[in-house]
């Protein structure tokens, strides 16, 4: 146990999970020499190594089909995708086949290698430096999705994401590198993939969130003093339908908090599944805070509107409290977007 | 010692004109540099000091119509093609006057009305999009080129590869910049690459390539001229390997931990500016005054920019939602209704 920032967390979980099982490697742009550009392998390549902590040319698409390869036939790699964005030159190697090998081999062949990638907006990095894009993964099948919302869940979760089987791809919150929280290190860290967790108690309404958007809701609701029980999902697939559908039992609602676009995204999928399983416990409509169907824009206030911003939060959700009616998102009032 | 630039052949006029471009480049980066510590400026920068000779040296060899792809480090690139100090500060302060709208930022620097499209901040990305404008200025029987900047990580990307093969064989009027120097971010380039001459890389997609000081703007003109002409005239595409130096870390914060400080006053010795300055004076003592006066003017310039940008008003919230498509944006409805 101890007080650590978030990217210390998870070379902290790394580490362990290197000493631990020899098979454990990190391949990534500047990873080794430089510790990490977000310092989150910070001590690895004196303790492991270079044979097991490689810098590589800036190829995304090849070493994250090395990973591919490597996780085939024995290794347990993770790879660092500095910005989420950068996937997109390496989606093949993650979508098309780490995805499938299983599945196509009957098993016989397994990816178990972990993709860490740095998400989402509020640094000023614009819009190709900004995304969090966890919806391009979530919807193939064969990839596991996670998104760690503070150090504890950091730690627990990569060392979740590292013993695991299949391929997931571990979505860090970049402004998160620099919180820090208490970790309890060792097996009572260790958290499961596919489990979320109650992250505030509550009775009026279920609300759930993922990554960034839990502090920013903790803090809405704390700010606000608002009867709502924070759901922190931790897992996107699998999801945690049980922890959900239970706690929307309990308050009849749920609103789910998103940081990417509005269309196409996750909470629909949430929404959906909640409505048909607990149709009956809800007494108001499900609904979803998001950002706006655009991309992030680069000027400081406008980046703080688009994210779904505490005071947002705060104002759709004692409404809807108050009401029972869906609110309006601000970019729909006073003739924002036409 | 470095070696004198020749400015044989370069006219009065157009040597002082290479001077003032390279200095306007050099103190816009070191104002930025002053405004980001200040805090006035979000995000991050990836600087340009050092590396000005090349923006300059290409773009003066380029025809005003010609475009340019950029990359995550595209101040030096869009003064040098044309945008002004004001409107590239105004971005950086995230203003509406700003050549993004304030909508961009540092990493995406261009204006169309310029031949710079918004700078492309993946690595390497640029490289396979500047194939397509090559063949729109083929089909079109323009006659423009697009020239493409890129550094020599961007060598060790797919995108590369792909966007040069395809370039190559359509014989495209593209000439493809390669600012080598040295380093990608924190890892130096002969560590993740076993041929480091770009120009011996590229001889496999049957590119020409030439190899050229990228600290004397008057070297990469003479090469740059060449290029253009090669691309223009129906040749294909060809490659310029410009060895260059960035003196400022890779971004705000980077501490230089990865190279020594040696290094970093041996290349200072090639600074372009003293070089430039030297050249053309050693051709005329005279031209001192000249100097002293575009120096002066640049300072006017610079400080009008960064009034201009304070001033500037910031982007209203209406202008997050403009240009996402052609036409207006449909929202989805999402309000709720009683039940
Ligand atoms: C596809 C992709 N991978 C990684 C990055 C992160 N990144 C930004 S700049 C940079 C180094 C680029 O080096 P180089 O291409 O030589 O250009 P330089 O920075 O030296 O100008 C890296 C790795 C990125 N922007 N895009």
């Amino acid at each position: 146990m101890g007080s650590m920032r978030m990217n210390q967390a998870i070379a902290t979980a790394l580490a362990e999970e290197m000493r631990e099982n020899s098979s454990v490697i990190v391949m990534g742009e500047d990873v080794a020499d430089a510790g990490g550009p977000f310092k989150t392998s910070e001590g690895l390549l004196k303790e492991f190594g270079p044979k097991r902590v490689r810098d590589t040319p800036i190829s995304e698409m090849g070493f994250t089909g090395a990973a591919v390869g490597a996780a085939a036939l024995g290794l347990r790699p993770v790879v660092e995708i500095m910005f989420v964005e950068f996937l997109g030159v390496a989606l093949d190697a993650v979508v098309t086949e780490a995805a499938k090998f299983r599945y196509l081999s009957q098993g016989q062949v397994s990816c178990p290698m972990v993709v860490r990638a740095s998400i989402g907006s509020g640094l000023g990095f614009g819009c190709q430096h900004s995304q969090t894009l966890e919806n391009w993964v979530a919807a193939t099948p064969g990839l596991k999705v996670a998104c760690p919302s503070d150090p504890q869940s950091a730690y627990g979760l990569l060392k979740a994401a590292i013993r695991d089987p299949d391929p997931v791809i571990f979505l860090e919150p970049r402004a998160l590198y620099a919180s820090r929280g208490e970790v309890v290190t060792g097996p009572d860290g260790l958290l499961e993939l596919g489990r979320a967790r109650i992250a505030r108690e509550g009775t009026k309404a279920t609300v759930v969130t993922l990554g960034r958007t839990t502090s920013l809701t903790r803090a809405a609701a704390q700010q606000a003093n608002l009867d709502i029980e924070i759901i922190d999902l931790l897992s996107l697939v699998p999801w945690d339908v049980k922890t959900v559908c239970a706690s929307v039992k309990r308050t009849g609602r749920l609103v789910v908090i998103e940081e990417a676009p509005h269309s196409g995204g996750w909470g629909s999928e949430i929404i959906s599944t909640i409505t048909a399983q607990a149709f009956a416990s809800l007494d108001a409509a499900p609904f979803r805070i998001t950002a706006p169907d655009v991309p992030v824009p680069y000027q400081r206030d406008l980046e703080a509107l688009y994210l779904p911003s505490e005071s947002e939060i705060v104002r759709q959700l004692e409404s809807y409290l108050v009401t029972g009616v869906v609110p309006q998102p601000w970019w729909t009032q006073e003739g924002i977007a036409r | 010692m470095s070696t004198p630039i020749d400015l044989t052949g370069v006219d009065r006029e157009t040597a002082l004109r290479l001077y003032r471009q390279v200095v306007r480049l050099r103190r816009f980066e070191d104002k930025v540099y002053q405004l980001f510590l200040k805090g006035e400026l979000p995000g991050t920068v990836h600087q340009y000091q050092g590396q000005e000779a090349v923006a300059v040296g290409v773009c003066e060899a380029l025809a005003a119509d010609d475009w340019i792809t950029s990359t995550h480090r595209p101040h030096g690139h869009a003064i040098a093609k044309g945008v002004s100090m004001r409107a590239a500060m105004a971005e950086l302060y995230g203003k509406a006057t700003g050549c993004c709208g304030g909508k961009g930022g540092s990493m995406h620097l261009g204006d169309p009305d310029v031949g710079m499209v918004p700078a492309i901040a993946i690595v390497a990305g640029g490289v396979s999009v500047v194939s397509g404008m090559g063949l729109a200025f083929k089909l079109q029987k323009s006659g423009q080129v697009a020239a493409c900047f890129f550094g020599e990580g961007a060598t060790n990307e797919g995108a590369f590869h792909e966007g040069l093969n395809f370039s190559a064989v359509q014989k495209l009027p593209i000439v493809y910049v390669c600012e080598n120097n040295l380093y990608g971010a924190s890892t130096a380039y002969h560590l993740t690459t076993l041929v480091p001459e770009v120009t011996e890389r590229v001889k496999a997609y049957g590119i020409p390539a030439i190899s050229v000081d990228g600290m004397d703007p008057v070297a990469v003109r003479a090469a740059m001229q060449q290029a253009r002409e090669h691309a223009a005239s129906g040749h294909g595409p060809m490659l310029i390997e410009a060895k260059t130096y960035r003196f400022a870390g890779h971004s705000r914060g980077d501490a230089r931990k990865y190279r020594g400080r040696e290094e970093e006053d041996t290349w200072k010795e090639l600074d372009p500016i003293t070089r430039m300055r030297d050249a053309i004076l050693a051709r005329d003592p005279a031209d001192e005054q000249a100097i002293t006066q575009i120096d002066a003017e640049i300072e006017t310039e610079l400080d009008d920019a960064v009034e201009f940008a304070r001033q500037s008003p910031l982007p209203d919230a209406t202008l997050a939602f403009t240009d996402v498509y052609a036409d207006p944006f449909p929202i989805p409805s999402v309000v709720g209704e009683r039940s």
